[in-house]
């Protein structure tokens, strides 16, 4: 049954072929901890919880995990709630990357939230890929929330990426604390549809001296899709650099509003940014269509290459 | 040079105006399957106006006259269906695309439709295709390489009639040969050619050229005709310096 269930999710998410079960992992499915592996350094303790799970992830001082650990939270039944509480820890000049996939193929009626309290030791090296699988009936609400902490010299990645399906409504909300000479990379790649709606928050604190960061957001919505970017870098340490990114093409009667906010309160420090909204550029269109592109083919190529 | 020429397209006495302004003043050409021609002309002619025009872009639709591919108007047709008739246009300034591929961006024109098309067209423009193929067709290429890149795709969609607008323009020495060679290539695959140019050293690639100036046609023949208005020999024409003129989205200067 549990093996199933593994299956089921892996095959949702294009994995079950190629999935190794010696990597580390976790795999859950609603709150039901179906399969995990641990590596030596990384220590993985989840929790069932009656609506969720929660799991500590921590990875010891100076250990470089070699494959990417992969986390799969699904919930396959059509309705449901689950809460996903993570406490992550990477010490000190320890390095890990994740693979983290979030499937709802059947989705009629989910919620899922996860709330994860992420902390970067000194000189250690975090990336964590996240990528959506919904249903094409858009009724999921996803609410993921972090607050991450970096130390001195750390890096910190993350990319959030949602292209299959429906989004249904989905209410980002991310924030950084950056202490000197590290830095922190957050993309968020989304494509809305029908009546979507799409909330984004991203935040990065620049409060020690040559600390770094990079908020990077393209969003496509078409139809009747909506979405908002609240997108903030505060520096105020001498020499932080921070640049905002946000690319939105807006196609029929979509929406689409983008508020980067840049904060320097230190002489030295620098925070640019750049918005660009609207629909598909008119000479990239022609372009393909003096190719042999229809219209309708012409436009997702570009699209497809904005949230590539 | 075949002594057969045949028209593969045909302007016909086309006029183009934008708010007020006459951009292009019922212009009548005809263009010979098979062949490389030049439309030449000072700055603001009308010269790239003219280019959009034949392609169909949306901004140039308004003209009166008619244009004909092999004998049949094409004057309702869309930017894709002309395109689809065989007919393509490489812009002067060649658009950026964010996060596309250059194979993606080739395969998207290409005919043939294998993956060994995209590293095949790449060569044949001189860029090296493990260094390019996975690319993005963005602003991390330079302009010259995205020209060549621009001329890769339109050598996978074997096209009828190819318009190249300024091709030598931004590009180094190098890139200029492979330029050229690519519009042998394309001539000798039957395709025919237009190259609107203000480069004496383009025009050299020409067997038949045409002047325009001010909207206006003022002479037509072998290149080596044409050639004398780059040598100071300009012909009398109405042109009274006029190179950009703002007027909206039709303008007689670049797309």
């Amino acid at each position: 049954m549990t093996e199933d269930l593994v299956g089921e999710i892996l095959e949702s998410v294009n994995l079950h072929r190629t999935f190794n079960k010696d990597t580390p992992h976790l795999i859950i499915n609603a709150n039901q901890v179906l399969s995990s592996h641990q590596v030596e350094g990384l220590i993985m303790e989840p929790e069932e919880l009656p609506d969720g799970v929660r799991a500590k992830l921590r990875v010891k001082k100076g250990v470089k995990i070699g494959s990417p650990v992969h986390l799969c939270f699904g919930l396959l039944p059509e309705r449901g709630v689950q809460h996903i509480i993570m406490d992550i820890e990477i010490e000190d000049e320890a390095e890990v990357s994740f693979m983290a996939h979030c499937t709802f193929p059947n989705a009629v009626d989910v919620e899922h939230r996860m709330e994860a309290q992420i902390k970067v030791g000194r000189q250690a090296k975090y990336s964590y890929f996240e990528r959506h699988w919904h249903s094409d009936e858009g009724m999921v609400k996803v609410v993921p929330v972090a607050r991450i902490e970096l130390e001195e010299g750390a890096h910190f990645s993350t990319e959030f990426e949602l292209l299959k399906g429906r989004v249904g409504l989905i209410d980002l909300d991310y924030r950084t604390t950056c202490q000197a000479r590290s830095s922190a990379e957050m993309k968020a790649r989304i494509f809305g549809r029908q009546d979507d709606r799409i909330q984004i928050r991203e935040a990065a604190h620049l409060i020690g001296e040559g600390s770094r960061a990079a908020l990077t957001t393209h969003i496509a919505v078409k139809n009747q899709a909506r979405a908002e970017i609240n997108n903030e870098i505060i520096a105020e340490a001498p020499y932080a650099r921070g640049h905002v990114d946000c690319k939105e093409i807006i196609q029929d009667s979509g929406l689409a509003r983008a508020v980067p906010v840049v904060e320097v309160r230190n002489s030295k420090a620098q925070v640019t940014h750049e918005a660009a909204i609207g629909s598909v550029d008119s000479k990239q269109l022609q372009t393909l269509m003096s190719r042999g592109l229809s219209e309708e083919e012409a436009v997702d190529l570009i699209v497809e290459g904005l949230l590539s | 040079m075949a002594e057969d020429k045949m028209a593969i397209l045909e302007v016909r006495d086309v006029s183009l105006q934008v708010n007020s302004t006459l951009i292009l003043n019922g212009l009548s050409m005809e263009f010979w399957a098979g062949y490389v021609q030049a439309v030449v002309g000072p700055n603001g002619a009308g010269k790239s106006t003219l280019a959009s025009l034949i392609m169909g872009l949306p901004d140039y639709r308004q003209h009166t006259g008619d244009i004909l591919f092999e004998g049949q108007s094409i004057k309702n047709l869309n930017v894709d269906q002309r395109a689809r008739l065989g007919i393509t246009l490489a812009w002067q300034e060649p658009a950026r695309f964010e996060g596309l591929k250059v194979s993606q961006f080739i395969l998207a024109a290409a005919k043939n439709k294998d993956k060994k098309e995209v590293d095949r067209v790449l060569d044949m423009v001189g860029l090296e295709p493990a260094r390019y193929r996975s690319r993005d067709v963005d602003k991390t290429l330079s302009g010259g390489e995205r020209k060549r890149i621009e001329l890769a795709s339109i050598l996978a969609m074997k096209p009828r009639l190819v318009m190249l607008d300024e091709p030598d323009s931004g590009v180094d020495i190098e890139a200029i040969d492979r330029i050229f060679e690519a519009i042998n290539r394309l001539k000798k695959a039957g395709t025919t050619v237009l190259l609107i140019t203000h480069s004496p050293k383009v025009l050299e690639k020409a067997d038949h050229a045409f002047l325009i100036c001010h909207g206006t046609l003022v002479d037509k023949g072998v290149t080596s005709k044409i050639m004398e208005y780059f040598s100071g020999k300009c012909l009398p024409c109405p042109h009274q310096n006029v190179p950009e003129i703002n007027s909206g989205a039709a303008t007689g200067g670049k797309t």
